[in-house]
């Protein structure tokens, strides 16, 4: 199960809208062995793509030096979809290499730019399988009641 | 010769779960036969063939090296070493 907050859940389908008809992409980090997901960080897609998304590589080399420091881990990898399903592709399957994270997928097929419906789900990838997941979102970290939005 | 490479989650398993491994070699090539004397297996994960994965970032000194010759950047005592899955997908 993936918990997380309202206003994250709102910053990532806000930033899958805003790069739509491209991938967005970027991870929330969260304490090490939390498994708690606090800090919003949007990465640019350096495949600037509708079908692919790729972290810049010195940004990337940034990212995991700024969660050291802090004693962080990437909880949440995300990217959306913009064609399809918000489930993981063959690329994305063979490609995630964080056995750690929760993989989120969005897609913005149906809504695009615009306000409107958009899928979000959340997968455990590990040596190659895709383990679908339940999503709960939460009003905020503190006050931890399932907020109305919750999806199966 | 003394260098230190940061090993990412998933390779932890050639590593015993070390974050962080020293190793010996002037160039990247010869690092990581030093790595794989050391953690069989984990050369696989790094070189496809005679070339690095595509997937795979290798950092020295905080500079992607396929920017410094791949497999051919000389590195020297007290280099730093880092590796890092890419985070990409389709």
């Amino acid at each position: 199960m993936l918990r997380l907050d309202q206003e994250t859940y709102d910053a990532i389908v806000a930033h899958a809208r805003r790069d739509h008809p491209d991938e967005a992409c970027g991870v929330v980090a969260g304490p090490a062995g939390s498994d708690t997901p606090t800090r919003f960080v949007p990465m640019v897609n350096a495949a600037g793509s509708p079908t692919f998304y790729e972290f810049d590589s010195t940004e990337l080399l940034q990212l995991y030096k700024e969660m050291d420091d802090r004693d962080e881990e990437p909880v949440v990898i995300y990217h959306s979809h913009t064609a399809t399903e918000a489930y993981p592709s063959r690329t994305d399957i063979n490609l995630a290499q964080e056995p750690g994270a929760h993989y989120v997928l969005v897609s913005t097929r149906e809504g695009g730019n615009n306000e409107g419906p958009v899928e979000f789900r959340s997968y455990r990838i590990v040596d190659g399988e895709v383990t679908e997941e339940e999503v709960v979102v939460v009003d905020n970290f503190e006050h931890s009641e399932p907020a109305d939005r919750s999806t199966p | 010769m003394a260098i230190e490479v940061r090993i990412p989650t998933i390779l932890r398993t050639y590593t015993g779960g070390e974050k962080s491994v020293t190793a010996q070699g002037d160039s990247l090539a010869k690092l990581i036969e030093d790595l794989e004397a050391n953690h069989p297996g984990i050369r696989e994960r790094l070189i496809d063939g005679e070339d690095l994965r595509r997937f795979v970032n290798i950092y020295v000194n905080d500079e992607d090296v396929r920017f410094l010759g791949g497999l051919e950047a000389t590195l020297s005592d007290g280099d730093q070493v880092v590796i890092l899955p890419a985070v990409a997908g389709g």
